[in-house]
């Protein structure tokens, strides 16, 4: 499979969207919107996945589409959703490092990526190395999210669009033994469970979600 | 079910039917007895030859850690038993605490066992989300922020670690049949003729992954709340058995990567990781005021240490190295007993408020005080050993950086002694809580004696068999 055959180029495509909709993430102000472009990358991902699995003829990979399609299109968005409604966040997003600069430091990120994977991998297939670029630029651009932003929901996004970035890795190589899928969709599910609970509490017992003000709460004071 | 799969199910099994007991007694009885036949399962897997069943092996490097994870599980159960009343749980945390336990030494002995890497990661997130729901047992906001941070940090290592296998299989597929993609036994066998920069990316992100988890510089943070914000028996548990699988994790990737002549060399890495987390927790070490998070910086230190030894790689380095896990999986769980009985009785973990513990708890102070020179790496412990072993050893290859280890070590030395003459020596403060009824509190010290006891008898007479097998795993990690 090389440039200009159907297979490489669709799923050329649909690993480019999951990386565009990493950069509508860092750029969201409300927390709604966030989450909502989050949706969007999963069912983009499961896409991805289906097509691994017609491209591959591998039947296993049309399951971690569906489980990715069902938790990360459908599930968790509506949890997160949910969450906000109950908490009644406030609608903008803080971010620590603004808007302008988290998007130039993504542009670097997805250049290193590409500077790192694609000489990295010399002895590959050419689509296993440009996919493998594209998952580490996600990986990378989710724990960009992660830094920038302090509200512990958009954290939680920016981890679960970073575990996005494994699953593109993982289906990037054809061949993977599937139990690395498996494990992953169940491991975004538990993640998403515990942080909606820890979240919760940190919202009960605190007037703001914002882990900035955790800090508080560590046990080294005099 | 083979034997290796039994040690892993029979936790699994017992913490289903732990979340069923509401009540302390039966529950803590459970678990002790769980634990108790684990470890006698250990044993008789160690009395096996070693071997490779399908997804699990057993071998030199895993088994001294299979055996004394088993082990500290089971004193720490004990421990538990005999001091659980004074955390004041209520009947749900009572079951979520012993069914997460469970969990967790089920994970811990899978991650040591497994050979195909996918089982062993999936095995140490296991272990993970066991640990975080132990650590925010509490339900305080102390406890939240420790567990949130553990699982934040924690999870960004473990995706990692993830990415890092993903690179690997990508390294040596072209090499490998599908159906052993990601087994530790044929990647070691192909390794040499993998492309060697696909290597290279891959023990970069196994290495920041895994380290994470074993508390290495730059992702260290949450290991000191951890440490302080659960349950008492936990800190025992984390340092002396997640930390250790963490690192045999790293050995895994890190003797592929060394099996390959061009791939770059794993050993400055570890190195240089090593000795930056010795520093900064030596340093750290000095300004902590709660004895749970100063001994949680401990742990740094020494898992900085072990690091910079099998950095330093050959016989004698990564010898010193696996003792020194050894050593401190004994020791510091015993720390933990004591830290964490003292706290209970004097109502509070900060180190101004446990003092003179040998005036007013004597057999706990002396075992607390014997405990911290131990981990200060004062003879006869095992530590000692290990530490005059690398330091030797280090001498001979590289003796500035030995000279940087060392005095790190000595910042480290005397932050621990200080903290020691405090807590121990000096003049005693005032008990909140009295003693525990009858043969509880004799429970709550056996298992740090027990442990002194172990780690002295192995750094003075360490069985042939034992030292043999230790070599033969030096050999493996390369």
């Amino acid at each position: 499979m090389s440039f200009g055959q159907l297979g490489y180029d669709v799923a050329h495509l649909l690993g480019g969207g999951v990386l565009l909709l990493s950069f509508v993430l860092l750029y969201q102000r409300r927390i709604g919107a966030v989450i909502n472009a989050f949706a969007m990358q999963g069912a983009l991902l499961a896409l991805a996945a289906a097509w691994a699995a017609h491209a591959q003829g591998v039947a296993g990979l049309y399951l971690t589409a569906m489980l990715t399609m069902a938790a990360k299109g459908v599930l968790i968005p509506l949890a997160l959703h949910a969450t906000v409604r109950r908490l009644d966040l406030h609608r903008t997003v803080e971010t620590a490092l603004g808007i302008g600069p988290s998007l130039v430091a993504g542009v670097g990120l997805v250049a290193l990526a590409i500077l790192v994977a694609l000489p990295a991998t010399e002895g590959a297939r050419a689509l296993a190395r440009e996919d493998l670029a594209l998952a580490l630029s996600v990986v990378l651009l989710g724990m960009l999210m992660m830094i920038t932003r302090r509200n512990a929901i958009s954290q939680v996004i920016g981890l679960l669009s970073l575990e996005n970035g494994l699953i593109l890795a993982a289906i990037g190589v054809a061949g993977m033994p599937l139990v690395v899928e498996l494990s992953t969709a169940a491991l975004v599910l538990m993640i998403a469970v515990v942080a909606a609970v820890f979240a919760f509490q940190i919202r009960e017992r605190f007037d703001t979600l914002d882990t900035a003000s955790l800090e508080e709460h560590r046990g080294e004071r005099r | 079910m083979s034997l290796q799969w039994a040690i892993v199910f029979l936790p699994w099994l017992g913490a289903a039917a732990l979340a069923a007991v509401p009540r302390l007694r039966p529950a803590t009885a459970g678990n002790v007895a769980l634990s108790g036949l684990t470890f006698a399962m250990a044993l008789a897997l160690a009395a096996q030859p070693f071997g490779q069943e399908g997804w699990t092996r057993v071998d030199a490097l895993n088994l001294p850690f299979l055996v004394l994870s088993a082990f500290v599980g089971l004193t720490t159960a004990v421990f538990s038993a005999a001091t659980l009343d004074q955390e004041g749980f209520d009947h749900w945390r009572i079951r979520a605490y012993h069914a997460a336990y469970q969990v967790f030494m089920g994970a811990q002995f899978l991650a040591l066992l497994a050979d195909n890497l996918g089982v062993m990661w999936v095995a140490i997130e296991i272990a993970t989300l066991a640990t975080v729901s132990m650590v925010a047992v509490h339900r305080t906001p102390a406890a939240f922020e420790a567990a949130w941070k553990f699982f934040i940090l924690c999870g960004v290592g473990i995706a990692l670690a993830l990415f890092g296998t993903i690179v690997l299989y990508l390294a040596a597929q072209p090499l490998l049949h599908e159906e052993n993609g990601l087994s530790w036994a044929a990647l070691m066998q192909v390794a040499p003729d993998c492309a060697p920069g696909t290597l290279n990316l891959a023990f970069a992100f196994l290495l920041l992954g895994y380290g994470t988890k074993a508390g290495l510089v730059p992702l260290h943070s949450w290991l000191p709340d951890a440490h302080a914000e659960g349950p008492v028996p936990i800190s025992a548990v984390l340092s002396g058995l997640l930390l250790n699988a963490a690192m045999l994790a790293v050995l895994r990737a890190k003797s592929i990567v060394g099996a390959n002549p061009e791939a770059i060399a794993p050993g400055p890495f570890l190195l240089g990781l090593g000795l930056a987390t010795v520093t900064l927790a030596a340093i750290a070490l000095w300004r902590r005021r709660d004895a749970r998070r100063f001994f949680g910086w401990s742990s740094i230190e020494h898992m900085g240490i072990a690091a910079f030894a099998f950095g330093l790689g050959g016989a004698a380095a990564n010898l010193a190295g696996l003792l020194h896990l050894l050593g401190h999986s004994l020791v510091k769980s015993a720390v933990f007993f004591g830290v964490g009985r003292a706290a209970q009785a004097k109502g509070s973990q900060k180190i101004a408020d446990i003092q003179g513990l040998v005036t007013t708890h004597p057999a706990l102070g002396w075992g607390l005080a014997i405990a911290i020179a131990g981990i200060a790496g004062l003879p006869p412990m095992l530590l000692f050993a290990s530490e005059f072993r690398l330091l030797s050893a280090a001498a001979a290859q590289m003796p500035w950086l030995a000279l940087a280890l060392a005095l790190a070590m000595v910042v480290a030395l005397a932050a621990l002694v200080t903290v020691l003459q405090a807590m121990c020596f000096g003049p005693p403060t005032p008990d909140a809580a009295g003693a525990l009824d009858g043969w509880r509190e004799a429970a709550a010290a056996a298992p740090l004696w027990l442990h002194l006891a172990v780690a002295t008898a192995l750094a003075l007479a360490m069985p042939a068999g034992l030292a043999a097998m230790l070599a033969e795993a030096a050999r493996v990690i390369g």
